[in-house]
């Protein structure tokens, strides 16, 4: 995974509350076996109106998306991390995510920057009233701002979701450093746990 | 010291807490099915890793199958190769796959505690958001993304941060015409859809006590759409009478040692939670959505609701919104409003006990005129359950199709859709925009009005027919 520290470039704004995942990437894109190639799913019922945020001139170069509150919610399919990524995006701004949208855009490597209500509306004023202006996603100092609007604010990531996408480490690797207690824990598992017999493998 | 139950779980569960960070959590039961499992086994093969635990692993297939001519090749490539892929992923790592057509085949969640798989105390998670399902049996249920199915996969385990711990207390009594899903759907519009995000809720109350196995499967599905991580239950004589004799539940001495375990997992007397939030089940009464999420619900004697009473300037440009792409007037009562479509199913109600409901109503009546009605079961085993007992014919007399199981028209990706435009009354969990089609338009409501409004043609309840 690739490392991420510092995210500079331009942001777009779809200051709307729970932005649902079937928005994100509707369900039809997901019967795909890959990662990749999700770019077009993105918001696509909604980038069928000409004046949806994503269809304004620049957007395709922007790096960082401003959302309402409790972004995110639904579905556990972390296509929509990917759809995201495939557009360009590599921080989302809100104030709230789902867990399991947050949970997932930490294992992809999207930054999901948590700011207060306020500050969400603030930044998205300020995009409304220049959408060329560059903002920066600090992930070692946990802010975002916007130098020519003059705006600096906080957002909460938690310390370990920090370390992992400043580092770019894959959780795998991490976990199997406790390979040992895994293995004692599973001798000490109840009895009657329930166990599928595994047909052979190939 | 006092605990609560989800405490009692994850403590269990807990194999180290590194300085770095979060628990690592032991997975009892990791079900998986072909939509969100693909790249996950080709990550796990990209690095050279092996399935740690193939016996705790199960595999159906359920969200893009046809669920009509299953003894046919699948018709939509995309599908047919995912389908595909899960088979031989399966294969290769020697998972149990309940593939088309076998009789324990249906979606993940049904098949689970079907299976007797689902068991109090257990973690159970799927690369599915309605994990949440399995929580009604007293287990640890959740759902994950792709990367996380593949450290499950690999380790067995995942990082997790404790969530905190929410009591939704639903005292009182249902009234008769009131169903698990008109409850849940209440608490969900309590709580906001947002509401209980960080939290994993314990239901508890004497309302929630009286529920079947199913109703409480239903309650504890619909978790995720008041944003909460997990919904548990703690398990009873309903959790055990249900579990007795399972393919997959302990046997002779062995339920005996079990039993007495699992009698242990409840909230101990006096124990506080981070929230708590009050239901009165009374006051309940069969519900209707009316807008693009789960909590934008009212009652069927009620109206459509004004924006412009809400709350916050948010909310009523939300429920605007969704008024706009629902095509429907504030004021308009909901008993007046016609639907297109009427589909009964998913991990939501599509167990027997729904179905059951659903029949009750239809019997010797009529779909009405113009209207689409599709019965599509959980699970292959509830479908030939149903047959048994004669429902099907029940359906079908009225009009119904009956069809085969899986996920269908609930995320409407293996071709059974709402078209553009086209108004469904639905058993199932989520009306999202486009969500069972793009431009179609979903309401949520219980088995038992889904059946009355296929018969009236709009929204009703079986009492009124
Ligand atoms: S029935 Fe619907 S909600 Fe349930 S697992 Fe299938 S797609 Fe998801």
């Amino acid at each position: 995974m690739q490392k991420l520290s510092k995210i500079t470039g331009t942001a777009v704004a779809v200051p709307r509350s729970d932005i649902d995942t079937d928005q994100i990437i509707p369900a039809a894109w997901l019967k795909r076996v890959e990662r990749t190639g999700f770019a077009d799913a993105l918001f696509e019922a909604w980038r069928k109106d000409p004046g949806f945020p994503l269809n304004q001139p620049g957007a395709d170069q922007a790096r960082v998306l401003v959302a309402g509150p409790n972004f995110g919610c639904g579905s556990s399919r972390e296509h929509a991390v990917w759809a995201l990524q495939d557009f360009g995006f590599q921080a989302v701004v809100a104030p709230g995510f789902a867990d399991i949208f947050r949970g997932n855009a930490i294992s992809a490597g999207l930054v999901p920057a948590q700011v207060t209500a306020a500050a969400a509306d603030q930044l998205a004023d300020a995009l409304a009233a220049d959408p060329a202006a560059q903002v920066v996603v600090d992930v070692a100092e946990r802010t975002v701002s916007i130098a020519s609007a003059r705006i600096a604010v906080p957002f909460e990531l938690a310390d370990f979701a920090q370390w992992r996408l400043l580092e770019g480490l894959d959780d795998i690797g991490l976990t199997l450093r406790h390979e040992q207690e895994i293995s004692s824990f599973e001798t000490q598992r109840a009895p009657w746990l329930p166990v599928v017999m595994p047909t052979a493998a190939n | 010291m006092t605990a609560r139950l989800f405490d009692k779980v994850w403590d269990r569960h807990v194999v180290a807490t590194p300085a770095d960070g979060p628990a690592l959590l032991y997975i009892d039961l990791h079900l998986i099915h072909e939509v969100t499992s693909p790249q996950a086994f080709e990550g796990l093969e990209l690095a050279g890793r092996k399935v740690r635990r193939p016996d705790l692993t199960v595999a159906t297939m359920d969200h893009d199958t046809p669920t009509i001519a299953i003894d046919k090749p699948i018709a939509d490539p995309l599908a047919a190769t995912q389908v595909d892929r899960l088979r031989r992923n399966c294969a290769a790592h020697g998972i149990t796959l309940h593939a088309l057509g076998s009789r324990e085949q249906g979606i993940v969640h049904v098949i689970g505690p079907q299976l007797g798989l689902t068991q109090p105390g257990m973690t159970v998670v799927c690369g599915d958001s309605h994990t949440s399902t399995h929580g009604a049996f007293g287990a640890l249920a959740f759902g994950i993304g792709t990367t996380q199915v593949e450290h499950v996969l690999a380790t067995q385990t995942l990082r997790q941060v404790k969530p905190a711990a929410m009591a939704v207390t639903v005292q009182g009594e249902l009234p008769a015409a009131c169903t698990a899903k008109d409850l849940v759907l209440a608490i969900i519009r309590t709580l906001g859809v947002g509401g209980g995000a960080g939290s994993v809720i314990e239901y508890r109350g004497a309302a929630i006590s009286a529920l079947s196995m199913e109703g409480r499967m239903t309650v504890c599905n619909m978790s995720i759409e008041g944003g909460a991580r997990a919904g548990l239950i703690a398990p009873d004589d309903t959790t055990f009478g249900y579990l007795e004799g399972r393919a997959h539940s302990p046997k002779g001495a062995m339920w005996e040692r079990a039993l007495d375990d699992w009698r242990t997992l409840a909230t101990d007397e006096g124990a506080a939670f981070d929230s708590e939030v009050f239901v009165d089940a009374a006051a309940v009464r069969p519900a209707v959505t009316w807008g693009t999420n789960p909590a934008q619900s009212v009652s069927i004697d009620d109206t459509v609701p004004d924006p412009a009473v809400l709350g916050t300037p948010a909310e009523r440009q939300a429920a605007q919104r969704a008024l706009t792409y629902m095509g429907l007037t504030p004021g308009t009562p909901i008993r007046d409003i016609f639907v297109d479509t009427v589909f009964i199913g998913s991990c939501t109600n599509g167990r027997l006990e729904d179905l059951r409901a659903a029949a009750e109503v239809v019997r010797g009546r009529k779909v009405h005129q113009g209207v689409r009605a599709l019965v599509v079961p959980g699970s292959a085993r509830v479908r030939a359950e149903a047959e048994a007992e004669g429902l099907d014919r029940h359906f079908t007399e009225a009009g119904f199709e009956w069809r085969y199981a899986g996920c269908s028209m609930c995320l409407a990706m293996n071709g059974d859709t709402v078209g553009p435009g086209q108004r469904c009354a639905s058993t199932s969990n989520r009306n999202f925009e486009g969500r069972q089609g793009p431009g179609g338009r979903t309401h949520l409501v219980s088995p038992a009005v889904a059946a009355a409004t296929a018969v009236a043609g709009h929204f009703s309840t079986p009492g009124e027919l």
